[in-house]
């Protein structure tokens, strides 16, 4: 029986880490995502846990740190935001190289400079291409949700990739919502124990992070790529059996209204709802509008977008993140080649949105519809890499 | 316990040889002996910095290392230990491991005294069960002997060369063992290879088997950046010791011992003579590089010998 509770985002993931118990905890605190390792070192402190919490000196440490505990064996898990993902970026590379599973508690900020507090995502975009899964919520209760998925995932024999789950800065990490939990007993039956075939303290010696030369370096790569390939099926398999024990059902993307919509967003995170708000509405005045939301950005849903999107007409491509391609947002660019080969296929705009917790409304959606309707009747994107909300 | 090296040769070698360090390398001379202070029936994770050693004994899809191993990048050998540390000590507690395990990261003085800095030091502070041992030969030697904060005054390093107005690195050594003593863990000591590798060898077995963070600082020459004929490696290590240039010491518990103190203290030259890096000191007009280099050798003894004691 799930429990009902009243809880911000980041007591939501604490206490998921929590109810799933991981061996190992290496953390530096950053806003927004402090309270995480902030509540779980209290959760150790009353030995509620099992976990050994490392108090380390930096985000760099952090992860070097969950790399060597993963490696042990151990489960490790790690909470970070913005610069202290930036500062994670070496470590990002050779922890999924090494096909370390490990789970980070990415809570988006903007990247400095200049130096701002609030969400976007430009640090869990930057990470994009690390290796790393990425996971991310709309509401306290995905976020939530997928941390309870998250270590089956990242830990499959076909997988055996780290991930990230993310959330929104301030949006959703302070925000306390209404959620619904499972059963401390339910958690450890589904997330079980990391058993890894071989470790550092396994019954073999093992070696980890080899120099590998160029006749072996390619195929390593191959393989890495093979782990994100599966990780779909695999993402996938643990949704439909989390839907078994909660009811709550997730994919690779979530669509809303998309069955005869004529112009769509697609969008990463909180504003989502935001969004749905602005479907809703629209579709009450007799528009034909739609939303497509990400769920798992790597692996990428490529043939899952194309197919919610090839029938639409138009649709708006939204970035929490700048890119600075001068050709739009990552995003933008990964859901233009998803759709290249379809047939129909819809005129694609660019949105650049809610840069360093810029506020994103309901009517600024509804603008967005607006102007994709007006792409539609001219059956051509003006300007294709816009600016939302932005003086100048 | 008598000390032998015989008996220490006879011991199990936990790295094998085969590997690609160059020969007169001091680095695995370390490593070996350090090795050799864990006890047979002990298993031991070992952690590297990226460096020489690290490049040259494990290559896909061979290692030298008997040992679990794991190497993750140049500036986080502390920290990585730290994890494999922790995780041992939850798993242990948690019933999960039965063995006894030791961890013993190895670094060059880049990854140490330099870009590992802040790694080691926060892994020390936390207080984890483990020993750290620099293998110090004073350059960073595996990107072509660059300077680093551990390159002697007016050694020529290819970042700090020896040219007609600069001569050699301009700055002095950093004293890492002094600073490591600061952070006032149970078990420091500066040591490198002499007569029969007893200074060493008790050190390594006194760091891995103290409980808490202990750390070795091990003069490791290198014949390619030292300029020195390979055969020679024990004579310079000799020296740097008769000449105070590298004295041997440990703090153990926040006490400070001397552990030779040369009869004839030899002048400095008698070390940098022997080393092409310092050849251009011995030039007609660059008396004055050995006269200072000799004065901070005899401050840097003379307050080695005060807080010892001695």
């Amino acid at each position: 029986m799930g429990i009902r509770e009243r809880l911000s985002g980041n007591e939501a993931v604490a206490y998921a880490l929590k109810q799933i118990n991981p061996d190992v905890m290496g953390a530096f605190p950053i806003t927004p995502s402090t309270e995480i390792p902030q509540y779980f070192s209290q959760y150790v402190a009353n030995g509620e846990v099992d976990t050994a919490f490392i108090p380390v000196e930096s985000e760099h440490s952090a992860l070097s740190a969950c790399i060597g505990a993963e490696a042990a064996g151990a489960r490790a898990v790690t909470a970070t935001s913005s610069c202290g993902l930036a500062l994670m970026w070496e470590l990002l590379y050779v922890a999924a190289s090494s096909r370390l599973p490990i789970t980070l508690a990415c809570v988006n900020r903007a990247l400095s400079g200049p130096i701002n507090i609030n969400n976007d995502h430009s640090d869990s975009m930057g990470a994009r291409d690390s290796g790393w899964l990425q996971l991310y919520a709309e509401t306290n209760q995905e976020a939530y949700d997928n941390m309870l998925q998250a270590m089956r995932i990242a830990e499959h024999p076909d997988v055996q990739l780290p991930v990230m789950v993310c959330q929104d800065g301030f949006i959703t990490s302070h925000a306390i919502e209404n959620i619904e939990l499972v059963e401390t007993d339910a958690v450890r039956a589904f997330a079980g124990q990391y058993r890894p075939e071989h470790s550092l303290l396994g019954p073999e010696p093992m070696s980890v992070g080899p120099y590998d030369v160029p006749a072996y370096y390619m195929e390593h790569k191959r393989h890495q790529a093979q782990g994100m390939i599966n990780a779909k099926r695999v993402i996938l398999d643990v949704a439909r059996e989390f839907e078994r024990m909660t009811g709550r059902g997730y994919g690779l993307i979530e669509t809303c209204r998309m069955e005869d919509a004529e112009c769509a967003l697609v969008l990463i995170g909180s504003s989502a709802g935001t969004a749905k708000a602005a479907v809703e509405r629209l579709r009450a005045a007799g528009k034909r509008v739609g939303l497509v939301k990400i769920r798992a950005f790597r692996p990428f849903p490529a043939e899952e977008l194309a197919a919610a999107l090839q029938n639409c007409g138009a649709v708006a491509v939204m970035d929490k993140c700048a890119g600075f391609s001068a050709a739009g947002g990552p995003l933008f660019a990964e859901v233009c080649a998803a759709l290249y080969g379809a047939a129909p296929r819809p005129l694609l705009v660019s949105y650049t949105y809610g840069l360093g917790g810029r506020d994103v409304t309901v009517d600024s959606m509804e603008r967005v519809f607006g102007e994709l309707e007006e792409t539609l009747r001219t059956g051509a994107a003006a300007e294709p890499c816009r600016w939302l909300d932005v003086r100048g | 316990m008598s000390y032998s090296l015989k008996e220490e040769l006879a011991k199990p070698e936990r790295l094998s040889g085969g590997h690609r360090m160059c020969a007169g390398c001091g680095s695995p001379i370390a490593v070996r002996t350090v090795l050799r202070a864990v006890k047979p029936e002990d298993r031991a994770v070992v952690c590297c910095a990226t460096g020489c050693l690290e490049v040259s004994t494990f290559l896909y899809p061979y290692t030298a290392w008997k040992d679990s191993f794991i190497h993750s990048a140049f500036e986080n050998a502390g920290a990585t230990i730290s994890g494999v540390e922790t995780a041992y000590a939850s798993l242990k507690k948690q019933g999960k491991v039965k063995e006894n395990c030791k961890f013993i990261a190895f670094g060059g003085d880049g990854g140490t005294y330099d870009i590992g800095f802040q790694s080691l030091s926060g892994a020390l502070e936390r207080g984890h069960d483990m020993v750290y041992v620099c293998y110090d030969n004073e350059a960073y030697m595996n990107t072509g002997i660059q300077r680093s904060s551990s390159t002697p005054h007016f050694a020529d390093a290819t970042t700090s060369p020896a040219g007609r107005v600069v001569p050699g690195k301009t700055q002095e050594k950093k004293d890492l063992t002094r600073i490591v003593a600061e952070h006032h863990i149970p078990y420091v000591a500066q040591t490198t290879f002499l007569g029969n590798f007893r200074d060493i060898s008790e050190k390594a077995e006194r760091a891995i088997y103290t409980p808490g963070p202990a750390f070795l600082n091990v003069m490791a020459p290198c014949p390619r950046g030292w300029r020195y004929p390979s055969e020679e490696l024990m004579e310079i290590t000799r020296l740097a010791v008769e000449t105070c240039v590298w004295p041997l010491f440990e703090v153990i518990e926040g006490r400070w011992v001397l552990n030779y103190q040369p009869k004839n203290k030899l002048p400095v030259e008698e070390y940098l003579k022997r080393q092409g890096r310092f050849k251009h000191m011995f030039a007609p007009g660059n008396e004055w590089m050995i006269e200072t280099c000799q004065k901070e050798v005899d401050r840097r003894w003379e307050r080695l010998c005060a807080a010892c004691n001695a």
